[in-house]
């Protein structure tokens, strides 16, 4: 089996132009005819079914949520980035997708991260279009920050709630046209399958989650904008909701899963605190533009803190070891997240973590404070400021660009992180894996498409900071609604989709039968307990460093997991009506299979490469000596794994990446 | 630490609705609420009763899902707090704690202390929005500056999260907090200028046949909202509403 990028030909900067302009399009008269679902209503589907539904086709949008404007992208805090090179700092499209592909470790594809960089620059245009209130500076522009990775300020803010903003933006672009009747919008209902009909995705089965009542609805094609599915590891920066289940039942159904083994795993989180706890907060990376990330230098100092018989904030400087500063002089602080990561991994595994678990260390805005207190005086005309005019007016501008942030981490921790050093940890964030797609971000079943964090396609092997945002509306404002009208022009004769043909009452009844068997499996646990059992597994031999043996394992062990968890899972209450637990039993049913096949991917790729780090491939020596080391002669492709009927039996199917317009280095941010 | 939960518990729109008590132990200062509540329920399903039914996700204080009456306040006690950012650490051991669900004739119960809140959607459907085409053929986002006071100032009513504290609160279930901000965002913003008119009118509108009451500026609202969402706004949707109907535009 091969799978066809069908990349387009062509130089790489000319390669969308005139792919758009060979596309056929539908006519007007003919959209009105044509069905089409989107699943999700996140940055990347509430786009795309705003301005697919703006083009004339009729949508049918879905989100298990009680309402679009909850869907998990309004949670992302510190950006979006894009080309516009406001700053005049040298940035232009090259240079973003220059950074992408690096950044990514080699492991994404060219043309398709390219088209991302080329069409960034107009998301910003169009939200604010849309009324989106960026951030802007005291001249009524726009202001940038910059995000981890890269050497220039490419990133538009709304303070650190910038997702909601731009999801607000796409809600509100959804709402106009579902007062237009051109979206039947479903909220509440949950897409449980994939239908097929002669080999052609032709619709979905839904859960009414309010009546429990089994739904068919049928489209010309289907979109799966469903987010990712870092709740595999329980424990996660993600939303309690997220989940792999609509696009597990795509790739069951024939869709191709693409490098899952690749996670992200965020440096700047909260640290967790306790055995009980749900789910863990991002402190957002925009902080490393300001918070310098240190240890104790001495053993015996960071033993005391351990103990709490000493506190960060009395260290010396000259006792502080600014380990991020030290081995990466380039960068600094704002290296990207899968280095920040392992370098805070390797510090608290050598024993110098910074709090009772020995999981954290510190990030600091007293050099901050202290700058910004110093300039803000001078300003201001005070130029024999106290120490105390200093703090107080450092502490204000501090304030000022990271309140919101300060405020929430206090609520958690009951600690004043204007006084104490705020202690992170890295925890799992985004999952750069996902559904296979080609350049027209569909699946390789004919009519499924995948669209924001629930595709692979633009991050490779990690992700940078504040890419994410611009992915997820770069698909579905700008990239399907142009590529779904290449599939859909041939649709135009086919006329309506019947949702009572016999695939749907197969799949419909496949739906049920899983349910029924979790409401009759008369267990003892609830679903949490045997999700936190995967979630552990899956950290401690697949999250931030992984080798062959613990891989083996933990594939055994899951295996092990879900015969227990089918066994011994009870779910409470009834089918018809609201039923949380039985939801929950569905979404961990698919994250179990899912974990495995991660595991099996990890297994196999045996470089290390962006947030997949095999801990058998490190440099040995030079200047490079304890850095990830990359295998590019045998492992410059995407993992794709076919589905072959059981968990854990996938095919893989290797997609080569050639890079004709970068030239290939270790990547270095010495 | 010890709890008595006096919690409120319905089957379904229709059906009738009662406090039930329940008992919980060995909760930590550091947990959350709602994490709190994860334990209640895993023991409720371990002795194979069924859970209780509320709407949560992001857990972070930003979809605006989580909505519990506790002791009688929104989001329980503390200011500029959703549920999910509440800590036990703000209740002492041996407490009782009353959980219910937002009351408003708007927002029927689903289920225990799911609400549904749908008609917050058909407001903003009715004009929460400025109606440009999502195709691209914009122009340059720096060709309309913005003064920054401008800017700030829509921003803070764009953080509003939807989550209907305001009206659980407001005795007449007022829906003005919530859709004053959308109105004074977009009035703030050049962009939202055009169809300023049509907007307050038609969203105004939604709101009374949605069947949320009349604001009778008791202040209730601001007080407890998560976000911090001002009265001004209020007062901002009020002058364009009448300047919008003076002029005879309906
Ligand atoms: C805390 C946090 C902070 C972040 N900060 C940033 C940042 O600053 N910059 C950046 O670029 N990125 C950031 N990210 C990443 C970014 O937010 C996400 O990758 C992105 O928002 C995903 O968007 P999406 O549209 O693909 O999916 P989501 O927003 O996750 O939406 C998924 C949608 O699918 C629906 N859905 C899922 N399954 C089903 C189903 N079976 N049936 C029906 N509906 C379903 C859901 O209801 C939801 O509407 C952050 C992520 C997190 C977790
Ligand atoms: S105004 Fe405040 S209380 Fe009302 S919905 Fe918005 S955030 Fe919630
Ligand atoms: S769960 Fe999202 S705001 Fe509380």
């Amino acid at each position: 089996m091969v799978l066809d990028s069908k990349t387009p030909e062509g130089p790489l900067k000319d390669k969308w132009t005139r792919h758009k302009n060979e596309i056929d399009l539908v006519n007007p008269a003919n959209k009105r005819n044509i069905d089409v679902i989107v699943v999700g209503t996140g940055l990347a589907g509430a786009s795309a079914s705003a301005s697919l539904a703006e083009l004339g086709y009729n949508v049918k949008t879905f989100c298990f949520q009680d309402s679009p404007r909850r869907a998990h992208s309004i949670a992302a805090q510190g950006g979006i980035n894009a080309a516009k090179n406001y700053q005049g700092d040298g940035d232009s499209t090259y240079r973003l997708f220059y950074d992408t592909v690096k950044g990514g470790d080699y492991r994404s594809r060219e043309s398709n991260v390219y088209r991302l960089a080329e069409v960034s620059a107009n998301i910003i245009d169009q939200c604010v279009a849309q009324g989106v209130p960026f951030a802007r500076d005291y001249g009524g522009l726009l202001d940038n920050r910059s995000f981890g990775g890269v050497l220039v300020s490419r990133t538009f803010y709304a303070k650190g709630q910038t997702g909601q903003q731009l999801l607000l933006g796409a809600y509100s672009a959804l709402s106009r046209q579902i007062a237009k009747g051109k979206v039947e919008m479903h909220n509440r209902h949950e897409m449980l399958d994939l239908v097929k009909v002669d080999g052609k995705a032709r619709g979905i089965i839904a859960r009414n989650l309010v009546t429990g009542e089994i739904q068919r609805h049928s489209a010309h094609a289907v979109v799966i904008a469903s987010g990712g599915y870092g709740n595999v590891f329980f424990l996660s920066t993600n939303a309690m909701g997220s989940n792999v289940t609509a696009a597990w039942k795509a790739h069951k159904k024939g869709a191709h899963m693409a490098n899952p083994c690749f996670t992200q795993i965020h440096p700047t989180c909260i640290p967790v605190s306790g055995g009980f706890q749900s789910k863990l907060t991002l402190m957002s990376e925009s902080l490393r533009n300001d918070g310098r990330i240190w240890v104790p230098a001495k053993l015996a100092d960071a033993k005391a803190i351990q103990a709490g018989t000493l506190q960060g904030r009395d260290i010396p400087e000259e006792d502080r070891d600014y380990y991020l500063e030290r081995r990466y002089p380039a960068f600094g602080n704002l290296v990207p997240r899968d280095v920040a990561s392992r370098a805070a991994k390797e510090r608290c595994d050598e024993g110098f973590g910074v709090n009772k678990t020995g999981e954290a260390v510190y990030l600091d805005f007293k050099s901050a404070i202290a700058r910004y207190g110093k300039e803000d005086a001078f300003v201001h005309g005070n130029k024999t400021p106290s120490a105390e005019e200093i703090q107080t007016l450092g502490k204000a501008v501090v304030a000022s660009k990271y309140g919101n942030l300060f405020q929430m981490y206090e609520k958690i921790t009951d600690e004043n992180p204007y006084e104490m050093p705020m202690k992170i940890y890295p925890a799992v964030h985004y999952t750069m894996g996902g559904l296979w797609v080609d350049y027209n971000l569909m699946t390789d079943i004919p009519g499924c498409y995948a669209a924001g964090e629930a595709n692979f396609s633009d991050h490779g092997a990690n992700r940078l900071g504040a890419s994410a945002l611009m992915q997820g509306l770069a698909d579905g404002y700008f990239v399907l609604p142009y590529t779904i009208g290449d599939y859909l022009s041939h649709e135009i004769r086919t006329g309506e989709i019947a949702n009572d043909s016999p695939e749907f009452m197969q799949a419909e009844k496949e739906v049920k039968d899983k349910i029924d068997g979790f409401i009759n499996a008369k267990g003892e646990k609830p679903v949490d307990h045997f999700h936190m059992r995967l979630g552990k597994i899956m950290w401690e031999k697949c999250g931030m460093a992984r080798n062959a043996e613990d891989l083996q394992k933990a594939i055994d062990e899951i295996k092990a997991l879900r015969i227990e968890f089918y066994a011994n899972v009870r779910v409470p209450g009834l089918v018809n009506g609201v039923n949380q637990e039985l939801e929950k039993a569905g979404r961990v049913a698919d994250l179990m299979e899912l974990g495995e096949l991660m595991c099996k991917d990890a297994l196999q790729r045996t470089e290390s490469c962006g947030g997949h780090f095999r801990e058998e491939s490190v440099e040995i020596d030079g200047e490079q000596k304890g850095e990830a080391k990359r295998d590019d002669e045998n492992f410059t492709f995407v993992s794709a794994w076919q589905w072959k009927g059981e968990s854990g039996n996938q095919e893989l199917v290797k997609e080569p990446l050639e890079f004709k317009d970068i030239a290939v280095k270790q990547r270095s941010y010495k | 630490m010890k709890l008595l939960l006096k919690i409120w518990r319905q089957d379904g729109p229709k059906e009738k609705g009662q406090m039930v008590d329940y008992n919980v132990d060995g909760i930590e200062g550091d947990m959350s609420f709602l994490e709190m509540m994860d334990i209640l329920n895993s023991q409720l399903i371990e002795k194979g009763e069924e859970p209780i039914n509320f709407d949560h996700d992001c857990r972070e204080g930003i979809c605006g899902s989580c909505s519990m009456f506790i002791n009688g306040e929104a989001h329980g006690p503390g200011r500029n707090v959703t549920t999910c950012q509440l800590h036990m650490r703000s209740f002492k051991d041996g407490e009782t704690i009353f959980i219910e669900p937002w009351r408003a004739k708007a927002f029927p119960v689903i289920k225990d202390l799911m609400v549904d809140r749908s008609a917050f959607d058909r407001i903003i459907q009715a004009g929460g929005y400025v109606s440009v085409n999502t195709s691209g053929n914009t122009q340059d986002a720096n060709s309309i500056p913005i003064p920054k006071e401008d800017a700030d100032l829509a921003f803070d009513a764009a953080t509003c999260i939807g989550c209907g504290a305001c009206v659980a609160t407001c005795k007449n279930a007022s829906a003005m907090l919530f859709t004053s901000a959308k109105v004074a965002q977009l009035s703030l913003l050049p962009q939202g200028q055009v169809e300023g008119k049509e907007r307050v009118i038609n969203m105004v509108n939604q709101m009374d046949l949605e069947g949320f009451g009349n604001c009778t500026n008791t202040g209730a609202c601001e007080v407890e909202c998560p976000k911090g969402i001002s009265l001004d706004n209020i007062a901002r949707m009020n002058r364009e509403f009448l300047s919008a109907t003076a002029k005879g535009k309906k």
